[in-house]
């Protein structure tokens, strides 16, 4: 009943394999990084001054609350758009999967200005939306501007993050066990929230990380789509880089930024470790 | 016909798969009896699984009717039938503990927690696991897993147990260890239980009744002795073991089991009265308890003859024999090739 596994060696042997993808890090991440957190806490004299600004300016607190709420939203409209999305791709045949793959990775096959133009032009003043909305009795609905009209734009371009990690798992989950839920007594809501949900998780965490991540660094969409009024995390990174030069203030909201991200991440780790330890525990099967 | 009272009962129960020519089952109607072990016997692609998988309720019905002590089951989802199933592939729920996948029918039906504990500890030691009550199905071999699966659709006390090749996925010596022990099982519960096999020797062993399916249709039901020494068709007969399969008269053939023949070098040593016929020995096979001899007879037909193990005898392939048998154990079928399906 012990795994087998393979011998270490050979993977070790592995290791130089990687030693390309390590050397390019090195120089475009953890270099650049280094620098901006040295710079941090060494200019304009060293400390923690930059932080101790950063922790008590009320805008820049609002704005990292903001982009955390504004993360938090796309993340759950996602996660609600893609369950259903990717568990239908799991019951229709090899053709409709593959047409519906298409459809969720088109933002991937169109240009990110293009894509961001193209939602401008819809969410607009007067746009297709506000005209549809009217249609049918609506008015006034002017995504543009508004953190709504963000977020509909960052769905869009987040659905591939989510659908593909469910899709995944769903496809590795026997359709037989919701049969023998329901031959002992489950109702199929009883069945699925006992059985397919939970075999499910190592998906939705893995989904809801990637998405939840990539929002909180959002740039451009925010800046088009959205208002100055209610910028997020990155538009005031930028605007102190490039408008302030104030490397050393940018350098301590970046870090700010990833010690959210780290702290999010642990916390998905810590809910994904239990999940993950039950479905591959102990040996193989014998 | 009068509906029968206890037991399961298929009415003309078919079932046509959209866009395929042929129905997967087709027009089956049978009664198994309460307390029964009932066996569907048959090939891969005959419609067992599409059969038993619509009596669980997975499958809907393209007409006919099941009932359960004569109450009409067909349209109820499948967790409104009290019936236990048992998979070929376990379908254990990987993310819960054995006792937590066995208390699962419990559970849904809202015992109490003491109860469920007992219930859960005993039907884990009728089938020899108490000691992986916390363990995880992954971390359990193949037989054991099989175990916990006959367990946990025991547990509850569902109205019959319904078995999809549950040993196919076992190699040889476990699976001959499980059929005893389902046997036991169903000796010990006194439970319906209805068993689905491609293996004809599993279904002689454990049934008292064997439906034999073919292309969606039961081609013969009767108990394990009967459809070996009385096939009705040249497909059961060849189905179910060995047999000579004598073409004496024309539109028909004549089944004569391994067992019932004698071999002799002369015609001399047959007694009065027996068939006869002469063949060539093509094979001698050395089974420990018995030896087979294989045989081809004058028109090109193949069979074979069964000598006990304290048999002597000094047949050698090439050798010519005459092959006798008492005319009470033929069976006459009719001649697939004048009768085609
Ligand atoms: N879901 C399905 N859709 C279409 N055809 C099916 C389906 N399941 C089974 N069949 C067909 O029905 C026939 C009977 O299958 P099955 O009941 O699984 O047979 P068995 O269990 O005896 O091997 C086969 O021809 C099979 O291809
Ligand atoms: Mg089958």
């Amino acid at each position: 009943m012990t795994a087998i596994r393979p011998a270490g060696k050979p993977r070790a042997r592995a290791h130089w394999l990687l030693l390309p993808a390590a050397a390019v890090l090195l120089v475009v991440f953890f270099y650049p990084l280094a620098t901006i957190l040295w710079r941090s806490i060494a200019e304009p004299e060293f400390g923690p001054g930059n932080y101790l600004a950063v922790l008590g300016d009320a805008v820049a607190l609002r704005v990292v609350l903001r982009t955390l709420g504004t993360a938090l939203i796309i993340t759950a409209v996602t996660l609600l758009i893609a369950y259903p999305y990717a568990y239908a791709m799991t019951l229709v045949g090899r053709r409709a999967r593959g047409l519906l793959t298409l459809l969720v990775l088109m933002p991937f096959w169109t240009s990110l200005m293009a894509r961001n133009f193209a939602w401008y032009v819809l969410e607009q003043r007067g746009g297709v939306i506000e005209r549809a909305f009217a249609a049918i009795g609506i008015h006034g609905v002017t995504l543009l501007g508004s953190v709504a009209g963000v977020t509909v734009a960052m769905v869009q371009v987040m659905l591939p993050f989510m659908v593909l990690p469910l899709q995944n798992a769903m496809l590795g989950i026997d359709r037989g066990l919701l049969h023998a839920a329901g031959s002992l007594g489950a109702p199929r809501p009883t069945a699925f929230l006992r059985i397919y949900l939970p075999l499910s998780m190592p998906g939705v965490l893995s989904g809801v990380s990637v998405v939840f991540i990539m929002s909180l660094g959002f740039y451009i969409t925010p800046a088009l789509l959205g208002t100055p009024q209610q910028a997020l995390v990155a538009q005031v990174i930028g605007t102190r880089v490039n408008d302030l030069l104030d490397f050393p203030g940018a350098g301590a909201l970046g870090a700010v930024l990833l010690v959210i991200t780290l702290v999010v991440l642990a916390l998905l780790g810590r809910v994904a470790g239990p999940v993950g330890a039950s479905m591959t525990g102990g040996g193989d099967r014998g | 016909m009068t509906e029968p009272m206890t037991g399961i009962a298929t009415t003309q129960v078919t079932k046509a798969y959209p866009g395929s020519e042929r129905p997967a089952v087709d027009d089956v109607s049978l009664h198994i009896a309460d307390g029964e072990f009932m066996t569907f016997l048959g090939p891969s692609g005959s419609g067992k699984t599409t059969m038993l998988s619509m009596i669980a309720g997975f499958t809907p019905l393209s007409a006919g009717s099941i009932t359960v002590d004569g109450r009409e089951i067909s349209r109820l989802k499948p967790h409104r039938r009290d019936l236990g199933v048992v998979f070929q592939q376990y379908a254990l729920f990987p993310h819960l503990s054995v006792a937590r996948n066995v208390a699962f029918g419990l559970t849904q039906r809202k015992r109490p927690k003491a109860e469920i504990d007992r219930r859960v500890g005993e039907v884990l030691e009728m089938v020899g696991l108490s000691g992986v009550r916390e363990r995880f199905p992954r971390q359990l071999s193949g037989g054991q897993q099989q175990r916990v699966a006959l367990a946990r659709a025991v547990a509850y006390e569902p109205r019959a147990l319904l078995l999809d090749e549950p040993l196919a996925a076992l190699d040889k010596r476990l699976r001959d260890q499980l059929q005893r022990e389902i046997a036991h099982m169903h000796r010990e519960l006194g439970m319906t239980f209805l068993f689905v096999t491609h293996d004809q020797q599993e279904a002689l062993t454990l049934s008292d009744r064997i439906a034999v399916f073919n292309e969606g249709r039961i081609e013969q039901l009767g108990t394990p002795a009967e459809l070996y020494e009385r096939p009705g068709t040249l497909f059961v007969a060849q189905f179910l073991g060995e047999s000579n399969a004598l073409r004496l008269r024309p539109g028909e053939v004549t089944i004569v089991r391994p067992e019932r023949v004698t071999l002799h070098t002369g015609t001399e040593s047959v007694a009065a009265g027996q068939q006869r016929r002469s063949a060539t020995v093509t094979d001698v096979v050395y089974v420990g308890d018995h030896s087979r001899i294989w045989l081809r007879y004058a028109d090109g037909a193949r069979g074979c003859a069964v000598l006990g193990a304290g048999t002597t005898h000094e047949h050698r392939p090439g050798s010519e024999v005459v092959v006798a048998w008492h005319p009470e154990h033929e069976a006459v079928v009719p001649d697939a090739e004048g009768n085609p399906k």
